[in-house]
């Protein structure tokens, strides 16, 4: 799928794709590194239904939302022959107390046997990450595990 | 109270208005520069205080605020964005310089101001506020339309013909014959040429010399540097103003936006300054003979910019509420028509009726275009369907809010 770029002289650029229903979805990136997420009207498509002005953090959560399930499924798709293996993904809440903790603290693959094979942050996907990996609020742990595990896995990373 | 004395107390008592007045604005969600140029009517010549004083200080200070402005225009633009917009919409520019030159001059001939005058009145119903524009725009939300870069490319277009307008304006009030004239011209089109094609090829290396990761440093440079590039332009009669403005679009990228960041409380300081030094300049009590004048000029006017806009959007294959849309949000006019009744102000070369036009036009259009660009959509929403075929609700079946 491309992007489509159109630039907006003085203040910055429209980044967008045409979904298969005809509308536009995109954001526009202002010069000062803001961004809007824009999707377009249904009746007037020149028109935009709603422009949300999003900090790069909350730009950031969008992406890894958008992008995990992806990751999911292939990942899904590869452990197909493998039966009783599942790959789901977590998203590490504000509340946790692995919230700037390492992968290691968690003893996830001692205590549960499923492990961590990518975090996802802010659009990004750091495959295989090593215990020294440092969590933050809104990381998205993709999980490998038996059905029991990641269910257990579930539980200690909401609750320790 | 000795004069010093005198001088700080009516400074301060301009700049705090001013404040006041800015936040007014703000609440209201309207440009200041109207407000300012009020404010300036009503401490001048014939206002309800006269503050003398302060006259030698405004007109330095009003000619750096000129610098300052043409300088962050120029900084908002990369040398690629306006080589691109020369080139993908040039014929938009040309359809926008003719209709709407073309009434300022012919008011100008009517009333019999002579080639200055026309040239004067032409530039001012000519150029839209990019500043005011591209706010109402952001606040709108309107970023994301599609013609959105209609829009800003004729603006772009128009900042940069300044670039020509502002030398032949400048040698024309200074009196120079038709070749010192052409001369300044020459010597125009040959800087931008050159800052353009140095601009985007050494872009980085002359953004390295002025750029300083210390604000103190950064700042004396840009501003000396800035200071320095109008004095020169000023000297070969090329105006001040597209000296700074070249600076601008000399330095590009990172060092352009922390640019940008350090100047604007400076600029914004001083631009107050040269529309409030505007509005002292322009006796009150002449405004309301020209206000039927203004009026039928900025009606004009208004629908010259209208038909530009909706034209250029339709070439880009924009719907019509869309085309309706790109038109009214071009009527605002605003910091550059002051610009350039200021310069002709200045060098004396123009009517007092003039400038009093020039100040009740630039007054109705920069509060009135705002506001019609945002009641254009929801007044014309009735009567007008887009042609394009909607997206059919089943397929696409978010009941979003529109």
């Amino acid at each position: 799928m491309n992007f489509e770029d159109t630039s907006l002289p003085g203040l910055g650029v429209r980044r967008e794709i045409t979904l298969a229903s005809g509308r536009r979805v995109g954001v526009v990136i202002l010069r000062d590194g803001t961004m809007q997420l824009i999707i377009s009207q249904r009746e007037d498509p020149d028109a935009c239904a709603a422009a949300i002005p999003l900090s790069v953090e909350e730009a950031g959560a969008i992406g890894a939302m958008l992008g995990a399930p992806q990751l999911v499924t292939q990942l899904t798709d590869q452990h197909r022959d493998l039966p009783g293996v599942n790959t789901q993904q977590f998203v590490l809440s504000h509340e946790s107390p692995y919230v700037n903790q390492t992968l290691g603290d968690t003893h996830l693959r001692t205590r549960t046997g499923a492990s961590v094979v990518a975090i996802s942050r802010s659009g990004r996907v750091f495959p295989s990450p090593t215990p020294g990996f440092e969590l933050n609020a809104g990381d998205v742990l993709i999980i490998v595990g038996t059905s029991a595990g990641l269910e257990n896995a579930a539980h200690l990373i909401n609750d320790g | 109270m000795d004069e010093t004395a005198l001088i700080l107390v009516e400074l301060g008592a301009v700049f705090l208005g001013l404040g006041l007045l800015g936040r007014l604005a703000a609440k209201i969600g309207m440009s200041p520069v109207p407000l300012y140029l009020v404010g300036g009517l009503i401490f001048g010549n014939g206002g309800i205080i006269n503050l003398a004083g302060i006259t030698e200080f405004g007109v330095i200070a009003s000619e750096i605020g000129v610098i300052l402005l043409l300088l962050m225009l120029g900084l908002e633009y990369t040398a690629r964005e306006l080589v691109t917009g020369l080139k993908s919409s040039w014929l938009a520019g040309v359809v926008d310089l003719v209709l709407n030159f073309t009434p300022g001059v012919a008011l100008a001939l009517i009333m019999g101001w002579g080639f200055t005058g026309a040239l004067v009145l032409g530039g001012v119903t000519y150029v839209s506020s990019s500043g005011i524009i591209a706010k109402v725009l952001s606040d709108l939300g309107r970023l994301g339309n599609r013609e959105t870069p209609v829009v800003l490319s004729i603006l772009v277009l128009e900042d940069l013909a300044m670039a020509v307008y502002l030398p032949v304006l400048t040698a024309t009030l200074a009196g120079l014959s038709f070749l010192g004239g052409l001369r300044a011209v020459g010597i125009a089109l040959a800087t931008i040429t050159l800052v353009l094609l140095a601009a985007l090829r050494f872009g980085p290396q002359i953004s390295r010399l002025i750029h300083s990761s210390d604000r103190e440093n950064f700042l004396l440079k840009l501003i000396g540097a800035a200071l320095l590039v109008a004095g020169l332009a000023s000297a070969l009669q090329v105006s001040a103003a597209v000296g700074a403005f070249m600076l601008g679009i000399a330095i590009s990228g990172s060092t352009a936006h922390s640019a940008t960041k350090v100047l604007e409380p400076l600029r914004d300081l001083f631009a107050a300054m040269f529309f409030v030094v505007f509005g002292l300049n322009t006796d009150p009590t002449t405004i309301p003979a020209v206000l039927p004048m203004a009026i039928a000029l900025a009606v004009v006017t208004s629908l010259t910019k209208v038909a530009t806009g909706a034209w250029a959007a339709k070439r880009a294959g924009i719907g019509i509420p869309g085309r309706l849309r790109a038109g009214v949000a071009l009527i605002a006019r605003g910091e550059f028509s002051i610009v350039i009744a200021g310069l002709a102000v200045a060098s004396g070369a123009i009517t007092g009726e003039l400038a009093a036009l020039a100040t009740a036009y630039v007054l109705l259009l920069a509060v009135l275009g705002p506001i019609a660009t945002r009641v254009v959509e929801p007044l014309s929403k009735p009567f007008l369907r887009s042609k394009k075929t909607p997206i059919p609700s089943t397929i696409d079946d978010t009941p979003l809010m529109d």
